[in-house]
C-alpha cells in the first residue's frame, strides 16, 4: 500500500464542538409511550381537544405499523418505551416569561442568536435572520415576531401556532405528510412538540431569512419536532434550518415532521445544514436521524426547492420529496451528504410529477469516507397528466479510502411518454496525483482532502444563503478530520 | 552551510520493485539553472518525482541535500514549505475548486508555515493580478477550475503561473515544453526568466533544445539508463541536436 493510502486509511477521534451539555433544570414525562403519555404531553401543552384526538388517532395507527426495513441501514434495535418522549427547561415560576441565562449562554455559544440586536437609528442589518430556538422538547425564543407580523407574516413555534392560529394549523397539519404516512412520521404524529410555524400571507416576499435551530440536551430523550410551512399565492421566503447534539455514548432519537404548502407561484426555498452528533470514531453513540421532510407545490407556477448539507447522525433516513400536483410547478433537490468512521446516511428524495409542464432536478452530492456507508435513494414519478414533464437527476459519489461505502438506488416510474427523465451518476475516488499536486504546492492532506470535497460538492454549497454557505463548508472540513492524518 | 542549493548524491530508485534511478549526482548552486536531457525512459521524470516527493517511488540508496537538510525525510507539503517547486509534466484536473482558492490555500499555506499572517483578500487579488500578467492569463482565469478543460497549453502556462505566486526558491520544470506550440513556448520562458534570480535555481527537464533556447541553462546533464553520463556547458545542447543521444554516454 502506497503511503498516501496510508494516511487516507488512518483514523484519529472526530472532533465535534457542539458536543457540550448545558446544565439547567428540566422537566420531563415518565418514559415510554402510551395513551397517558401522549394526554400528559397534550395536556403540559394545553392543547385544544381536537390536537389531542389526532395525537390519539396517530398513536393507534402507529401500534399497528412496523419499521421499515428497506434503508440500505443497520439500523440498532430502538426500544420505544425506553425513550422520554417530552423534556422541557424549567421556566422559573415567578419570571415565566425571562430566557435562563444557562441556555442564552448555549445559544451563544453554538452562535444562534436568540434576541433581536437593538436598532440604531432605524436601520436593520440587512442580514438579520429571525429565528425559532428549540431547546429538546420546547421553543425557547422566536425572534423578529412582531417585525415579521407587521407585514402579515406568521413566524412562531408550533405550540403558539396551535393557540394562535387554530384554523391554520387544522388546515395543513398532516395535509402533506399523512398520520400513516411512514412508522416514523406516524410515531411524530403522536408525539410531537415544538418545531417551527410559518405562514407568509398572499403576495408577500419574506424580507429576511426565517430559521429553526434544534438543540438536543438531555439524555434519554428523542426529539420529535414538527414543523409546517405554508407560503400562500404569489408570497416567497427562504427557511433555514441547523441542529446539533450532545455527544453521548447512547443512541438518541430524532424523528421530525417537516410539511411544506406552496400555493400558486409561491416561492420556498429551504436549507438544512445537518449537524447532529455523528457518534464518535467507533461508532458508539450518534444520533439516529429518521426523519420525513415533504412539500407540496399546489399552485400552477409554484416552486420549492430544497438545498441540504447532511454531515451529521450516526444514522440518516431522510428524502425530502415534493409533490409537483400545480401545472408547471417545479422543484429541486441538492443535496451534500457526507459520512466518516461509522456513520450510515440513506438519503436522497421523491419528485411526484403530476402537473403538466412540471419540472424538477435533484443534483446529489454523496461524500463516504471511514468505514461509513453512504446511499442515495430516489423516486422520479411522471404521473398521467404530466404532459411536458421533465426531470434531470445527477447522482456522484466520492469515496475517500477504500473501506467506506457508496451506493445509488434510483427509481423511475414513467406512466407518461410525454414525460422526460434523464439520470447521470458518476462514482470516483480523490486520486493520490490530486492529493499529490496539492501537497507539493504546500497544502497538508488534510487541508487537500476539503478543498477537494468542498469543490466537488460547490455545485450544491452555492445554493445555500451566503452565510450558512461558509458554515457548510467548515463543516465539510471538520466532518473530514480524522478521514486522512 | 553548504555552497549548493541542491545536492544529489548517489541517488537510486525504484518504481514498483523496477530501479529506474541507478546513482545519480548532481549539485546546483544558487543563481544556476541546469538542463537535465535524456532520451524517453532515462529517469528524467522519476528524479522530478522522488524530489518532489511522490508516492511510490521508493529511495533505496542515496542522499538529497536541500540547503542542507534531509529533503527525502520531509513529506510533500514540507518540501514545499523548505522552497521546492515541481512544474507537473501532467497538471492534475480538480473539478470545482477555482484557481482563486487553490492558489488562497497554497499562498497561506506556506505563509503560516513560516509563522506569517495570511495575505489580506486585497493583497492576495493584486498578487494574483500580476502573476496572471505575466503568463498572459486573463481575468476570467481566477474563476475556472483548476486545470479542468484546459488545454496543453493553459496547464503549462498554469503551472508557471503557480510557481510565479509561489515564489520557490528551487523549480524543477519537467517537461514544460511538451504540448507547446512556439507562442505558448515564449509565453512559459519569459515566465521562467522573470523570475530567474542570484539566490534561486532551477533543473530543467527537457527531451529537446526547444525550451533551451529560451532558457539558457548553465550547465546541462545527459541522463541515460538512470545514470548522468555527461556533463557540460550549453555547447552540449548543440552536439545532442546534432549527433542524438546515440553517441553520448560511456
Amino acid at each position: 500500500m502506497s503511503r498516501s493510502n496510508q494516511t487516507i486509511d488512518r483514523f484519529t477521534s472526530q472532533e465535534y464542538k457542539e458536543g457540550f451539555v448545558t446544565q439547567v433544570a428540566q422537566e420531563f414525562v415518565p418514559k415510554g409511550l402510551s395513551e397517558e403519555i401522549i394526554r400528559l404531553i397534550s395536556a403540559k401543552k394545553d392543547e385544544p381537544d381536537w390536537l389531542l384526538q389526532f395525537r390519539l388517532d396517530a398513536f393507534r395507527r402507529w401500534q399497528k405499523m412496523t419499521p421499515p426495513s428497506w434503508g440500505h441501514l443497520h439500523l440498532p434495535p430502538i426500544d420505544f418505551q425506553d425513550i422520554i418522549y417530552y423534556a422541557a427547561p424549567k421556566r422559573p415560576e415567578d419570571r415565566p416569561k425571562e430566557i435562563d441565562p444557562a441556555l442564552q449562554e448555549t445559544f451563544d455559544k453554538l452562535g444562534i442568536p436568540i434576541r433581536e440586536r437593538e436598532v440604531l437609528a432605524g436601520v436593520r442589518d440587512k442580514r438579520e435572520v429571525a429565528v425559532d430556538a428549540v431547546f429538546d422538547s420546547v421553543s425557547v425564543a422566536t425572534t423578529f415576531r412582531k417585525t415579521l407580523s407587521e407585514q402579515g407574516i406568521i413566524f412562531c413555534s408550533f405550540s403558539e401556532a396551535v393557540h394562535e392560529h387554530p384554523d391554520l394549523v387544522r388546515k395543513y397539519l398532516a395535509s402533506v405528510v399523512p398520520v400513516g404516512d411512514n412508522f416514523y412520521a406516524a410515531l411524530n404524529s403522536d408525539v410531537f412538540s415544538d418545531g417551527s410555524f410559518c405562514y407568509v400571507p398572499k403576495g408577500v416576499k419574506c424580507p429576511m431569512d426565517l430559521s429553526s435551530y434544534f438543540r438536543i440536551n438531555a439524555s434519554g430523550t428523542g426529539q420529535f419536532e414538527r414543523t409546517l410551512i405554508v407560503a400562500d399565492e404569489g408570497a416567497s421566503l427562504s427557511y433555514m434550518e441547523g441542529c446539533t447534539a450532545p455527544m453521548r455514548d447512547e443512541h438518541q432519537l430524532h424523528a421530525a415532521v417537516v410539511e411544506i404548502v406552496v400555493e400558486k407561484d409561491a416561492d420556498v426555498r429551504y436549507s438544512t445544514v445537518q449537524n447532529w452528533y455523528p457518534g464518535d470514531a467507533e461508532g458508539r453513540g450518534g444520533i439516529l436521524n429518521l426523519v420525513t421532510k415533504r412539500g407540496i407545490c399546489r399552485g400552477s407556477g409554484s416552486h420549492l426547492s430544497w438545498t441540504q448539507v447532511e454531515t451529521g447522525s450516526a444514522v440518516t433516513w431522510k428524502y425530502p420529496s415534493t409533490i409537483l400536483k400545480g401545472d408547471f410547478s417545479s422543484s429541486e433537490f441538492y443535496s451534500v451528504a457526507l459520512t466518516n468512521n461509522f456513520q450510515q446516511a440513506d438519503t436522497g428524495t421523491k419528485m411526484i410529477h403530476l402537473g403538466r409542464g412540471t419540472r424538477s432536478r435533484i443534483v446529489s452530492k454523496g461524500i463516504s469516507a471511514g468505514r461509513s456507508e453512504n446511499s442515495y435513494r430516489g423516486l422520479v414519478q411522471m404521473g398521467p397528466a404530466a404532459d411536458g414533464a421533465r426531470n434531470y437527476s445527477q447522482c456522484d459519489s466520492l469515496l475517500i479510502g477504500s473501506r467506506c461505502g457508496a451506493h445509488t438506488f434510483p427509481v423511475i416510474k414513467g406512466a407518461n411518454p410525454r414525460a422526460t427523465v434523464e439520470h447521470e451518476a458518476t462514482t470516483s475516488k480523490i486520486s493520490e496525483d490530486q492529493l499529490f499536486y496539492l501537497q507539493s504546492r504546500g497544502i497538508a492532506p488534510e487541508e487537500a482532502v476539503a478543498l477537494i470535497v468542498n469543490g466537488y460538492a460547490r455545485e450544491v454549497l452555492q445554493r445555500l444563503p451566503m452565510e450558512f454557505a461558509v458554515e457548510a463548508q467548515k463543516l465539510l472540513s471538520v466532518s473530514l478530520e480524522g478521514a486522512v492524518g | 552551510m553548504s555552497e549548493y542549493l541542491l545536492e544529489i548524491n548517489d541517488l537510486h530508485a525504484s518504481v514498483s520493485g523496477k530501479e529506474i534511478l541507478k546513482g545519480v549526482s548532481l549539485c546546483i548552486a544558487p543563481g544556476e539553472v541546469h538542463a537535465v536531457m535524456g532520451p524517453n525512459g532515462a529517469g528524467k521524470s522519476t528524479l522530478s518525482a522522488v524530489l518532489a516527493g511522490r508516492p511510490d517511488y521508493e529511495v533505496t540508496a542515496g542522499t538529497v541535500l536541500f540547503r542542507g537538510r534531509d529533503l527525502l525525510a520531509l513529506s510533500p507539503e514540507e518540501r514545499s514549505w523548505a522552497g521546492l517547486f515541481l512544474s507537473f509534466q501532467y497538471p492534475v484536473e480538480i473539478p470545482g475548486v477555482s484557481i482563486t482558492n487553490f492558489m488562497k490555500a497554497a499562498v497561506n499555506a506556506r505563509r503560516k508555515a513560516r509563522g506569517l499572517p495570511e495575505l489580506s483578500a486585497a493583497e492576495f487579488l493584486k498578487l494574483m493580478k500580476e502573476k496572471m500578467a505575466l503568463v498572459q492569463m486573463k481575468g476570467e482565469f481566477a474563476r475556472r477550475e483548476l486545470n479542468v478543460g484546459f488545454s496543453g497549453g493553459e496547464k503549462k502556462r498554469n503551472e508557471i503561473f503557480q510557481m510565479a505566486m509561489i515564489d520557490p526558491l528551487f523549480s524543477i520544470l519537467d517537461e514544460t515544453d511538451s504540448g507547446l506550440d512556439v507562442d505558448a513556448l515564449r509565453i512559459v520562458a519569459d515566465g521562467v526568466n522573470a523570475l530567474r534570480s542570484p539566490e534561486k535555481a532551477a533543473i530543467v527537464i527537457t527531451h529537446y533544445k526547444r525550451l533551451l533556447d529560451y532558457i539558457r541553462p548553465d550547465v546541462v546533464h545527459i541522463l541515460k539508463e538512470g545514470r548522468i553520463v555527461r556533463t557540460g556547458g550549453p555547447e552540449l545542447v548543440e552536439q545532442i541536436e546534432k549527433e542524438g543521444y546515440e553517441g553520448i554516454g560511456a
